[in-house]
């Protein structure tokens, strides 16, 4: 029997690592996530799954920490919230210079500066444009419900091993503190030093008799051979891009609008199709569940059905300009957010979609 | 007359550590880097520790040791090289875990990582390059230049004034609770070389019995840096690095 249990999504997320047979968690308290390392100091998976979790002097020492823990090829991840999450951005820059499979969870908080504790979604481009130096992406889910906070563990962990890349799971406040139902994955064991050897060949481990070295690095100083480096890590977002695409349309069918949503707000906008709905007005949702790689041809396709498209973030509008990319002009696409830890109810969202399409206002 | 005409088995006293690399280094002749990636190979080489040891490089001019050490290494961004071993060491264990950095990376940027991992008593060994100066990036200024030293940020010599005190950051370490072995030691002679090879195989030896975080400090040359011969240099040194940095266990538990 399935066994459902009511927990905040960061509590999902210490679980769920542990569940997955994580090696090593490394972290430092920040409001709005200090709830995965707490959980994790209370769960003591040391005495059980033999997994490490330590709460470092800084969030650069964390995501450093997480370096040498994936140069090894273990399983490794850290959370923060966006202060926190700036701090990690060189050691996640150097995590996908280096082809290291890692997780990093953001659960996004109002900026910037020291912004507010109450949640946001003003990291979207710091997390799916680059962030850190030099050209890179991360693979990026972005959880709605504290089920996807719990799923995603797996699977940002599955995909980062998969293509040797960091993963972050972005979600926002929201979805970290609040208590939902969940079912947890099934306990998995931490994978063993010749599982490592023969699944990460490439591991840092001591060279264990296989009679060459492993070396882990960034660094190339001949100019070559640095962009055939460049040339590879592009070979594998193209291969991402390709494969990894993930979203979930509702109600778009015979969707005259469009409203594109991330996260929590998508449930928010949900609520506000329903409204919609019931007043007669045929909006749909598209909501991306990896911000990179983007659903670009989703909605390239859905902007050739509708009349128009409005993204919804908690932020100043950022989403929004991937959405435009994609519409390529085809429709209007607006812009509808709330910032600094202030959340849009249902009421408003149908407001500014009527605001933005004069011909819905009855 | 060839090289084997001299070089015979019965009258050889020396010759190349097996694990260090035949290549050409980067280093400037002279730079104290080069004894004492020696002395790491052989120790790594004579403890059989070979298949089990993990090096953890850093920003500096040792950043390419994984080019001349045939074992296991991580480059670690600039400073951050314990937090990278507390990883290495907590998730691989029965691992030689030991990270090398110069004055730069060890005591400005990476000094939060280098005293907590001291502080947590991570099983890690830490061989530190003081050579007073920021060699890679063309002679500027650390934390533990001499007081009226010119260097490329300092060219009127360092003063109290703007740049604060020489940071004696081992005898710092060597209050931490964590930490079982700080010593200082230098590669100037053979004498010098004997004990710091000494100093090193205790620091393996303490990381591998989880006796918590060693500390080789050795007080080295930059000639280039300095703008000296490779002789001057070792002079200049004796005659004021050792004052400020003096030799010596400042700490063996």
């Amino acid at each position: 029997m399935e066994e459902v249990k009511l927990m905040k999504g960061n509590e999902a997320i210490a679980h769920a690592a542990i569940r997955y047979g994580v090696d090593g968690y490394f972290g430092y308290p920040i409001t709005p996530q200090s709830e995965v390392l707490e959980t994790l100091e209370e769960l003591m998976p040391w005495e059980t799954t033999g997994m490490t979790v330590l709460q470092a002097e800084s969030e650069v020492a964390a995501i450093n920490m997480v370096y040498g823990g994936a140069a090894s090829g273990r399983a490794v991840m850290t959370s923060s919230s966006s202060p926190g999450v700036s701090l990690k951005q060189e050691g996640i820059s150097y995590l996908a210079a280096s082809e290291l499979p890692a997780l990093i969870v953001n659960v996004m908080r109002g900026g910037p500066g020291l912004g507010t504790i109450q949640p946001s979604q003003a990291d979207y481009f710091q997390a799916v444009k680059g962030g850190g130096h030099g050209d890179y992406h991360l693979i990026v889910l972005a959880p709605a419900t504290v089920q996807e906070m719990a799923d995603f563990v797996g699977l940002g962990l599955d995909l980062a091993f998969k293509y040797r890349t960091p993963a972050m799971i972005l979600a926002d406040g929201i979805v970290g503190q609040m208590m939902e139902k969940v079912v947890l994955p099934e306990q998995r064991p931490r994978r063993s030093d010749r599982e490592i050897a023969e699944q990460c060949p490439w591991a840092v481990t001591g060279k264990q008799g296989r009679g060459h070295r492993n070396v882990v690095t960034s660094l190339e100083l001949e100019s070559p051979k640095m962009e055939e480096n460049n040339h590879r890590f592009q070979r594998t977002y193209e291969q991402i891009r390709l494969n990894e695409v993930r979203y979930k349309e509702y109600y778009t069918d015979d969707a005259e609008y469009l409203i594109v949503a991330f996260g929590s707000v998508a449930r928010i906008c949900l609520k506000a199709i329903e409204d919609a709905r019931a007043a007669g007005i045929k909006v749909g949702l598209l909501r991306p569940i990896t911000l990179w790689p983007f659903p670009t041809e989703a909605i390239a396709e859905m902007s050739r059905r509708v009349k128009g498209i409005l993204t919804v973030e908690l932020n100043a509008g950022q989403m929004v300009e991937d959405v435009r990319l994609a519409a390529e002009g085809r429709v209007p696409v607006y812009h509808f957010g709330r910032m600094g830890g202030m959340i849009p109810n249902p009421t408003e969202v149908l407001d500014a979609l009527v605001a933005d399409f004069p011909t819905l206002k009855k | 007359m060839k090289a084997e005409d001299i070089i015979k088995p019965e009258n050889k006293v020396y010759s190349r550590p097996r694990l260090l690399d035949e290549r050409n280094t980067h280093y400037c002749p002279g730079c104290s880097h080069g004894v004492v990636h020696r002395i790491i190979a052989e120790l790594i080489d004579d403890m059989g520790l070979e298949d089990t040891t993990i090096g953890v490089a850093p920003v500096g001019c040792a950043v390419f040791a994984y080019n001349y050490i045939d074992i296991d290494w991580v480059e670690a961004a600039h400073g951050r090289a314990p937090a990278v071993a507390t990883a290495l060491s907590r998730l691989n264990p029965g691992r030689l875990v030991f990270t090398y950095q110069g004055d730069g990376d060890l005591a400005a940027i990476g000094t939060a990582e280098t005293i907590h991992a001291a502080n947590r008593g991570e099983n890690i060994a830490i061989i530190f390059i003081n050579n007073a100066i920021y060699g890679m990036t063309g002679g500027q200024m650390a934390p533990t230049t001499l007081l009226g030293m010119k260097t490329a940020t300092s060219p009127y010599g360092r003063r109290v004034d703007l740049n604060g005190h020489p940071l004696r950051i081992s005898e710092l370490l060597a209050g931490l609770d964590g930490t079982c072995y700080i010593t200082r030691q230098a590669v100037h002679t053979p004498a010098a070389v004997r004990k710091t090879k000494a100093a090193i195989r205790k620091a393996f030896e303490n990381a591998l019995a989880g006796r918590g975080t060693s500390v080789v400090e050795v007080v080295s040359t930059c000639n280039s840096g300095w703008k000296m011969t490779p002789a001057q240099s070792n002079d200049w040194m004796a005659e004021h690095m050792f004052e400020r940095y003096p030799l010596g266990d400042l700490k063996n538990v």
